[in-house]
């Protein structure tokens, strides 16, 4: 029998999570701060980033988390999970509150609604899992899980008194008689609507909408001394059902289930990863979930994108860029050169923000992918500018760069972004040249993005990546990063054709 | 109870989207001239009727259904004018007691009471539109006004008053608020319900002790003032939905008041216009619409009704039969009356699609399921572009909303390039918009452009020109005739520099 244990980690890999941990020091640099934010917000109480900030290092986990990532691509289970999430959410609001709440029916009634809460998640999830078709390992363990747990007598006493419970006092229904100072409390006695009676008066008149004047009286985690009086009243009428109430709260004080609390937290990382990217898709881009390179370096990546810029493009409607790249054999670094604000940075953080995806066991941007699975990624790229220390600057550049390619091994991934751009050409040549040259001998992944052209041709590691414009118009960019440059075609149509008011272009405009 | 003067069915709708070319017609058709006239000021008025003028209708029914109110306005003027002060004074009212904000609390109890206040006043006033009702319905005749006075005499009778003031003075709660409720989460009282006692005859707060139910009871100390405002906030929640019925219910009698208001603003917009043109001795008359896919086009004394209502003076008219056609190309002198010709048939037209009268004394055509209206317009400086490119892509955008049965108003459009060229796409489009069912008026002065379409005795054109008089005095009227090839600009160059004394030449 598989026994569950977390839904992030196979019960084999298991470790805990470092929940102290801090964003890894590139996340800025690639724009992979801007990316978890955006993941886990409006999802701060179930404190994600640990897991975003903790990239695996085993074949087996990433598979793993794939299995489960494919499984919930499924809606129908997305949807039973989110289900279940709401749940949890209110049946940890519920039982905060009543930690402020002074009046004994309204503090129980609350815990009877979290009992409630709690009831619903169990059963939605269960049910949900039963009729998935599931092949993640995970699942498979918390299904069989799951159905043992909701068929535990602790469990079906505590399913069965809620729903009784909540069944007979729904049914209550009283009166409140206010003159003055005084409140009068009994039962409902068919009673006529009298807002009604007035509405029907006036129906005659009624043309569309018109504003609404209900008053947002404060509804919810509120009771003041009169309502609790008066709440006491409705108790004396219905003496007996209120005794229940009382028992119920004493025999099911603790209801919750450690593993099942464990698991809404971590199921989020994916819930919280897909619906993010989700979104994008919806605009049309690709995810897929990338082959594994642990030993070979041959990798790919098509129709790949940066997703930092890609969120924030797509909700203003902008198109996206999308970029192949691809190496094989002894090919290792990408030289990216060509115009500026062409798409090199925002290649070489595409490069990088993969790899991280892959190691985090998500799907990642583009068609079809393999990616290597490398011990640590390291990133450059120029501070701001800060004209009045030039020197100090190079000197804190080199000594950044010498700290990286000191703790870098042939299996790191190093993304060097534009270096020694406010150096004497001079020294940028030579000192980019070193540079290239320790990383060639380090035999490690690299985008390498520079200004020098020379650096694309050292060896038979390096690729040329150049970005590109429109060949008519250099101001304009294309945003494609191509192993060498393309050229396109001008071309020159008629001004009426130019507004397709030519007459046959007319014909097929008027419509019918 | 809905006005229904403007349809018969249906409320205008003063937020409705105008035809995209809205401003183009605005400008082409000098639009405003006419709006002015109707709204004598007003910019409520000018609004409603800019709305209507451009909101073209596409039926024929709606049509005769206002053209007959109007007939009853122009023959009451007095009357409608007494019944549009009524929705005007609600107006005046809510602005010296509410602000015109109306009802504006976040409290049930102060909305209520507001609402009571709002409610009398409104009363006030139905019971006036009643008694016009009353004593005026029997002088008028159309549909219209007819179904609109029996709603008024049938839905605000004595008794239905009487019910009104009773809900008034009972929802002042003297002898205290019954309110049921239930229990929602976390026994919270829930769904607060206002009620009234089934037999109103008794004190039924004295009548509930007599019954079996047990009853609870507690009181709120005199000094605690916590107790008593949650007191009253439940008193609120008790009276939120009362309170909410009668402010909406006050609301919708706003709303029938302004919608009265909207409807009788076009009507009287047009007895404004009827009494200025009067005033000059310009004639007017109900047009004779027929179906869109016919093609009729005949008038007599067609005047451009801005151009009087600018002049301030009676305009000559002009008489064309353009039955059965789909072309109408108009050439001849510069000044001779051609663009003066040209907008009063789009005036007309859109005057005719709302139900007004139009400035001829006979007029007969087709509905058209949308004007559009392409004018050379002079260089804008922040435009990038050249100016056939304006004018093209001007053109592609007409092109984007035009369906067949449209109508489209040419005025020496694509003439910006050399006439070859011009004529040349001038023609492939005309031609591509008469194939596609569209009735096409172009005022050109490209002899190559008009020439070549009277060149082919096309049975659905005709050909206008404008007239010149020996001596070079322009009558501004337009006869039938064949495109000729000079556009007279020496006689205007010549009757302009003539007036000029030399020297003033000199300084410009």
């Amino acid at each position: 029998m598989m026994t569950f244990q977390s839904i992030l980690f196979d019960s084999n890999n298991h470790h805990l999570i470092d929940e102290t941990v801090e964003a890894p020091v590139f996340f800025n640099d690639l724009n992979l701060d801007q990316v978890i934010n955006a993941i886990t917000s409006g999802k701060q109480d179930y404190k994600l980033e640990p897991f975003f900030y903790d990239p695996l290092h085993d074949v087996e986990t990433i598979q793993y988390r794939h299995e489960i990532m494919q499984d919930l691509e499924n809606e129908s289970l997305m949807e039973k999970i989110q289900y279940f999430a709401e749940k949890m959410v209110i049946m940890r609001r519920y039982l905060a509150l009543i930690e402020k709440l002074d009046f004994k029916y309204h503090r129980e009634g609350w815990f009877l609604e979290a009992a409630g809460a709690y009831s619903e998640a169990v059963v939605g999830l269960v049910q949900g899992l039963n009729h998935a078709n599931l092949r993640s390992r995970g699942f498979l363990a918390l299904r069989e899980y799951m159905n043992h747990y909701a068929n535990s007598d602790g469990f079906t006493l505590l399913l069965a008194d809620t729903k009784n419970l909540q069944a007979a006092l729904s049914t209550v229904k009283y009166c409140v008689i206010i003159k003055n100072r005084t409140v009068r409390v009994r039962r409902y006695d068919e009673e006529i609507d009298y807002s009604k009676e007035v509405e029907k008066t006036f129906e005659k008149f009624k043309q569309g909408a018109v504003k609404d004047y209900r008053a947002r009286l404060a509804i919810g985690a509120g009771m003041n001394h009169v309502e609790a009086q008066i709440l006491d009243c409705v108790a004396r009428l219905y003496p007996d059902m209120f005794a229940s109430l009382d028992h119920f709260c004493v025999q099911h004080s603790h209801f919750i289930d450690e593993i099942i609390r464990v698991f809404d937290r971590e199921i989020q990382f994916y819930v919280a990863y897909l619906e993010y990217i989700t979104k994008i898709k919806q605009a049309g881009l690709e995810f897929c979930y990338p082959q594994i390179a642990t030993v070979d370096k041959e990798i790919y990546d098509y129709e790949g994108f940066d997703i930092a810029l890609a969120t924030r493009r797509i909700s203003e409607n902008l198109p996206v860029v999308c970029n192949d790249f691809f190496l094989k054999d002894k090919e290792r670094i990408f030289v990216v050169s060509g115009p500026n604000q062409g798409g090199k940075t925002t290649f070489a953080r595409t490069f990088g923000q993969l790899h991280y995806l892959a190691s985090l066991g998500c799907p990642v941007p583009g068609k079809q992918a393999r990616l290597f699975l490398g011990d640590r990624i390291f990133s450059h790229f120029e501070k701001e500018e800060n004209i009045k220390n030039l020197r100090g600057k190079l000197q804190d550049d080199l000594i950044r760069i010498y700290d990286i390619l000191e703790r870098a091994t042939p299996n790191s991934i190093i993304i060097m972004n534009e270096i020694f751009t406010s150096t004497a050409l001079k020294d940028a040549v030579f000192l980019s040249k070193k540079i290239i040259e320790r990383i060639i001998e380090l035999d490690l992944l690299c985008v390498f993005v520079t200004f020098i052209d020379e650096l694309s041709s050292l060896c038979e590691k390096t690729v040329s990546m150049v970005s590109t414009v429109v060949p008519e118009n250099p101001a304009v960019r294309t945003y494609k990063i191509v192993r060498k440059s393309a050229d396109g075609l001008a071309y020159a149509i008629s001004i009426a054709e130019k507004y397709r008011l030519t007459y046959y272009q007319l014909k097929g405009r008027i419509s019918p | 109870m809905k006005a229904f003067l403007m349809y018969k069915d249906q409320d205008f709708n003063l937020e409705q989207r105008l035809p995209p070319n809205e401003n183009a017609l605005i400008q082409d058709l000098e639009l405003n001239t006419l709006f002015n006239a109707m709204a004598c000021g007003d910019r409520f008025m000018f609004d409603v009727v800019k709305k209507a003028v451009l909101g073209s209708i596409h039926d024929l029914d709606t049509i005769r259904y206002r053209q007959d109110i109007l007939r009853d306005c122009l023959k009451n003027p007095s009357i409608i004018r007494d019944i549009y002060a009524i929705p005007i004074t609600a107006l005046e009212n809510k602005k010296k007691q509410w602000l015109g904000l109306g009802i504006f609390s976040s409290f049930p109890s102060a909305i209520l009471n507001e609402s009571l206040k709002m409610m009398e006043m409104f009363v006030d006033l139905l019971k006036k539109l009643r008694s016009i009702a009353d004593e005026n319905s029997h002088n008028f005749e159309s549909e219209g006004f007819k179904t609109f006075f029996a709603m008024i005499i049938r839905e605000l009778n004595d008794e239905y008053f009487l019910e009104i003031q009773n809900h008034l003075k009972e929802l002042k709660f003297r002898d205290g608020v019954m309110i049921s409720a239930g229990l929602g989460k976390g026994n919270e009282g829930s769904d607060y319900v206002l009620r009234k006692p089934k037999n109103r005859k008794r004190n039924w707060v004295k009548e509930i002790f007599s019954q079996d139910h047990p009853v609870y009871t507690f009181s709120i100390s005199e000094r605690d003032e916590y107790g008593a405002r949650a007191l009253s906030e439940l008193k609120d929640r008790g009276i939120n939905l009362v309170a909410n019925a009668l402010a909406q219910s006050a609301d919708h009698i706003d709303n029938f008041f302004k919608m009265l208001r909207i409807e009788l603003a076009f009507y009287i917009g047009c007895i404004n216009l009827y009494e200025q043109l009067a005033q000059l001795g310009e004639a007017i008359s109900f047009p004779l619409p027929v179906a869109s896919n016919e093609r009729r086009h005949s008038f007599i004394g067609l005047y451009d009704v801005c151009l009087a209502l600018t002049m301030k003076q009676n305009i000559v008219g002009n008489e064309v039969n353009a039955d059965h056609k789909d072309l109408v190309m108009i050439t001849g002198a510069n000044q001779g009356g051609k663009s003066t010709f040209l907008r009063s048939i789009g005036l007309a037209q859109l005057m005719m699609q709302c139900g007004m009268f139009v400035p001829a004394e006979n007029f007969v055509a087709n509905l058209c399921s949308g004007l559009f209206s392409h004018y050379k317009r002079k260089e804008d400086p922040t435009m990038k572009s050249g100016k056939f490119d304006e004018e093209l892509s001007r053109m592609s955008s007409i092109v984007d909303y035009i369906t067949p049965n449209s109508m489209i108003l040419f005025n020496e459009s694509f003439a910006a390039t050399n006439e070859r060229e011009g004529s040349e796409i001038a023609r492939q489009i005309t031609n591509a918009l008469l194939e596609k069912r569209i009735k096409v008026f172009y005022v050109t002065h490209m002899y190559e452009l008009a020439h070549s379409f009277y060149e082919r005795n096309m049975e659905n054109a005709i050909f206008l020109r404008a007239e010149r008089k020996t001596g070079g005095r322009r009558t501004f009227k337009l006869f039938e005739g064949e495109p000729m090839q000079t556009s007279y600009g020496e006689d205007v160059y010549n009757t302009v520099f003539r007036t000029l004394p030399t020297h003033s030449l000199v300084s410009i």
